[in-house]
C-alpha cells in the first residue's frame, strides 16, 4: 500500500508533504487499529478469564474486575490452575491431537482433489476460466449451515445415498449406508466446506506462470510428468502453502461439521470447549482451552507469514 | 422439553415479524423450549391483553443458562428445568415473583409446587409450566422381535448388557442429558439418584460404559423422528416426546408402533418452569403473561398440545381424557411416589459428571 503511495503520489497529497504523511500514517493504523479492537482486546479478556474461577454468579467466574480501587487484589486472585488441570486430564490432550490429525488428512484430502481441479481451470480456454471460477464460489451462495445439513439427508442409513446405491443395484434392499455419524462423514463434510478456500489460491498461482516455461521443457526433451515436478508444481508452492493454511487453520478449531456430522466418538477440540462452555459452564477452563488452541495454531500462521513474505 | 425443526422455524420467522413492531407497543419476550406450546395460546393472549408477544425458542438447558448467565438476554419469561433453575436462582439470574400480581396461583398444584420448592424454597422465583418423566420410549414390534415376549417394565431391558446386545442391530439411542441419566442409573444400582460423590457417579457411567458397544447414538432431539420413522428401537426419552413420536409414526401410518414406559425402579422427575430475568425490561407484561397461562383453560389447551402433565390442578377438568388418563402423562399416585428428583450439581461435580459422560460417549 505505502509503495503505491510513493511511486504514484495522487496529485493533491503532492501539495504538502505534512498531508501525505498523514493519510500515510492513517491508512497504516487501520489494521493495527483493527488487530487490537478484533483481536488483541478480545484476547486478553479471554486470557484473564482462563485464570480465573468458576463461580455460581453472573457471570459464572471470579474474580470480576470491579475497578482500579481493588486491583491489587483482583490480580492476587488469579492463577494458572486451570492450564494445570488441562495438562492431567489425557481428553484435552486427545482432544487436541485428534483435532490436529483430522485437519490434517483434511488438507492432504483437499490438495489432492483441489489440485487437479485448480491446474484444470488454470489450463482452461481464457475466454470461459471467469465462469469457472463463479462455479467454485457458487456454493456461498447457500448457508454454510444449510449445506451441512443437506448432507445429513445424503449421508444417513435411509438418505439420497442409500437410495441411490440400491436403484443402480450395487446395493441390497436391506443394506444400508453406514457413514453417518463416523468420522468418514466429518471427512467428507469438511473436504466439501472447505474445497473452494483450497481451490481459489492454488488457481491463483497456477493461472500467472508462464506456459511457455513447458513449452521450453517439452522442446528440451522432458516428458510432460517430469516437466510436471520440476516447473508447475515448484512454482505452484505459494499456492499449495496458502491454500493449506487457509483450510487447516479452521479445520482444526471445526465445531459444526464434527457436531452435525460427526458420532459421538468423534473428539474434536471444538466440540470439547463447546461442553466446556455450556455443559459445565467452566467458562475459565473453557477459555483456557482456547488460549492454548491459539498458541498452538500460531505456529502454522508464522509459517505462513514467512513464506508470504519470500513471495513478496 | 421438546425439539423440532418446524416449531424452531415458525418460531423464528414469529420473532423476525415481532422485531418489526413499533417501539411503544407493549411486548413480552418469551423463550420457551421449541414446540412447547399450542401457538394459538400466543394470538389470544395478545388479543385479550394488547401485549404482543415476541417467542423465541430453545432446545438445551445449556444454551439458556450460558446465555443467562452472560446477562443482558433481553428475555422477560425465561422456562428452565428444575436443577438448572435452582442454580441459576442462586447466581442471581432471576427477579422474585410480584404474587400480587398472580391471582390465578390459587388454580396451582400443591403436590407440585411442594416438589417444585426443593429447588425455589418458597416458591418465589418460579411457576410450574410443564413437568414430566425421564423413561423408557420403545417400538413395541422390534423390541419383541429381539428379545421375545417379557414385559417391557424395568430398566433391566436396557441396561443389561445381554438385552442391550440383542437390540443393537435395531438402534439404541441415550438421552444426551448428563444429570438425568446419572441420576437413573445410580438409582438402577442402589445408590442416592442425588448422590454427587464421585465413586458413584463412576458407577453410574459404569452402568452405561456396559452397554456403550450396542448404543447407536446420544442425543437429545433427534431421537423423536428416529424412533418414529424405526431408525431406532429403544430410547431413554422424555415422556411427551416419546408420546409425540407415537402420534407421529400414528399420522405417517407406517406401521411403527410406539409406546412409553415408565420402569418399575422408578425415575427421574422434571420440571419446566417460568421465572422472570432479573434485567427483564417488560416486567409487568412478563407477570401479565405467566398469570395468563395459569388461567385453568389455557394451561389445559397447551398439555393437550404437548402432551404433557401441567402443574395446575384446576385445568385438569378442561384436559382431554386421552391425556389426562394416560399413566405415562399423569402416572398414578403409586407411581409418583416413586420418582425422584436431584439437586444441582456444583461446578466441580458437574465436571466429574461431564467427565464421566464424555468417556462414556467416546467409548474411552
Amino acid at each position: 500500500m505505502a509503495t503505491v503511495a510513493e511511486t504514484n503520489p495522487a496529485p493533491h497529497s503532492a501539495k504538502g508533504t505534512g498531508g501525505h504523511s498523514w493519510t500515510r500514517w492513517l491508512v497504516v493504523a487501520v489494521p493495527y487499529i483493527w488487530l487490537i479492537l478484533f483481536f488483541v482486546a478480545p484476547f486478553l479478556i479471554i486470557f484473564k478469564i482462563s485464570l480465573s474461577d468458576t463461580a455460581i454468579a453472573m457471570p459464572p467466574y471470579l474474580p470480576t474486575f470491579d475497578g482500579f480501587g481493588s486491583i491489587g487484589e483482583f490480580f492476587s486472585e488469579l492463577d494458572f490452575e486451570n492450564y494445570i488441570f488441562l495438562t492431567d486430564d489425557p481428553l484435552y490432550i486427545m482432544s487436541y491431537l485428534s483435532s490436529l490429525r483430522i485437519a490434517a488428512i483434511s488438507t492432504i484430502l483437499l490438495l489432492l482433489i483441489g489440485y487437479p481441479m485448480a491446474l484444470a481451470m488454470a489450463r482452461a480456454p481464457t475466454s470461459i476460466r471467469p465462469t469457472l471460477v463463479m462455479l467454485v464460489i457458487l456454493p456461498f451462495w447457500t448457508s454454510f449451515l444449510i449445506r451441512v445439513y443437506a448432507w445429513i439427508g445424503i449421508l444417513k442409513p435411509d438418505g439420497l445415498l442409500t437410495l441411490a446405491l440400491q436403484t443402480i443395484g450395487l446395493m441390497g434392499e436391506g443394506e444400508q449406508v453406514q457413514i453417518f455419524r463416523t468420522d468418514y462423514a466429518v471427512f467428507i463434510g469438511i473436504v466439501y466446506s472447505y474445497l473452494p478456500f483450497m481451490v481459489l489460491p492454488l488457481y491463483a498461482a497456477l493461472e500467472k506462470m508462464d506456459n511457455t516455461l513447458l513449452e521450453a521443457a517439452s522442446d528440451l526433451g522432458c516428458p510432460p510428468w517430469k516437466a510436471f515436478w520440476k516447473i508447475t508444481f515448484p512454482l505452484s508452492l505459494p499456492g499449495v502453502i496458502a491454500g493449506s493454511m487457509i483450510c487447516f487453520i479452521p479445520i482444526t478449531g471445526e465445531f459444526v461439521i464434527p457436531d452435525l456430522l460427526g458420532g459421538a466418538d468423534t473428539l474434536m477440540i471444538g466440540k470439547t470447549l463447546w461442553t466446556e462452555f455450556f455443559g459445565n459452564r467452566d467458562w475459565p477452563l473453557a477459555s483456557a482451552v482456547a488460549v492454548i488452541l491459539l498458541v498452538m495454531l500460531v505456529v502454522p500462521i508464522m509459517i505462513f507469514q514467512n513464506q508470504q513474505k519470500k513471495v513478496v | 422439553m421438546r425439539n423440532h425443526l418446524l416449531g424452531m422455524a415458525v418460531a423464528l420467522a414469529a420473532t423476525a415479524l415481532g422485531s418489526s413492531a413499533f417501539a411503544q407497543e407493549k411486548v413480552v419476550h418469551v423463550y420457551n423450549w421449541s414446540d412447547y406450546i399450542d401457538e394459538s395460546i400466543l394470538a389470544d393472549f395478545t388479543k385479550e391483553t394488547g401485549i404482543k408477544v415476541v417467542y423465541d425458542v430453545f432446545d438445551s438447558n445449556d444454551l439458556v443458562e450460558t446465555k443467562l448467565l452472560a446477562g443482558g438476554s433481553g428475555y422477560d419469561v425465561v422456562v428452565p428445568t428444575a436443577p438448572f433453575l435452582a442454580r441459576q436462582i442462586q447466581a442471581g439470574v432471576f427477579q422474585k415473583l410480584d404474587k400480587s400480581k398472580l391471582p390465578n396461583m390459587t388454580n396451582l398444584w400443591p403436590l407440585v409446587s411442594e416438589r417444585l420448592a426443593k429447588y425455589d424454597p418458597g416458591n418465589e422465583y418460579a411457576i410450574n409450566y410443564m413437568w414430566g418423566t425421564t423413561g423408557i420410549g420403545y417400538n413395541v414390534d422390534k423390541v419383541k422381535a429381539a428379545l421375545g415376549d417379557v414385559p417391557v417394565d424395568s430398566w433391566d431391558i436396557l441396561f443389561k448388557p445381554e438385552n442391550a446386545e440383542k437390540l443393537k442391530s435395531c438402534g439404541i439411542n441415550i438421552l444426551d442429558a448428563s444429570d438425568e441419566t446419572f441420576a437413573i442409573a445410580m438409582n438402577y444400582i442402589g445408590k442416592d439418584p442425588d448422590s454427587k460423590e464421585s465413586a458413584d457417579l463412576e458407577a453410574g457411567g459404569e452402568v452405561y460404559k456396559k452397554i456403550r458397544p450396542f448404543v447407536k447414538t446420544f442425543n437429545a432431539s433427534a431421537y423423536i423422528d428416529e424412533l418414529a420413522n424405526g431408525d431406532s428401537c429403544i430410547t431413554i426419552g422424555w415422556s411427551g416426546d416419546v408420546l409425540q413420536a407415537k402420534s407421529r409414526a400414528e399420522e405417517a401410518g407406517n406401521g411403527v408402533n410406539v409406546e412409553f414406559v415408565i420402569p418399575k425402579e422408578g425415575t427421574y422427575m422434571w420440571f419446566d418452569n417460568l421465572a422472570i430475568p432479573a434485567d427483564a425490561k417488560n416486567v409487568d407484561e412478563a407477570h401479565a403473561f405467566i398469570n395468563y397461562l395459569m388461567k385453568p383453560e389455557v394451561i389445559a389447551k397447551a398439555s393437550n398440545y404437548v402432551q404433557y402433565a401441567n402443574g395446575n390442578l384446576a385445568s385438569q377438568q378442561f384436559i382431554d381424557k386421552e391425556v389426562l388418563d394416560n399413566p405415562s402423562v399423569y402416572p398414578p399416585e403409586e407411581v409418583v411416589n416413586k420418582l425422584f428428583t436431584i439437586s444441582p450439581y456444583g461446578p466441580r461435580e458437574q465436571r466429574v459428571l461431564n467427565r464421566v459422560w464424555t468417556q462414556v460417549k467416546t467409548g474411552s
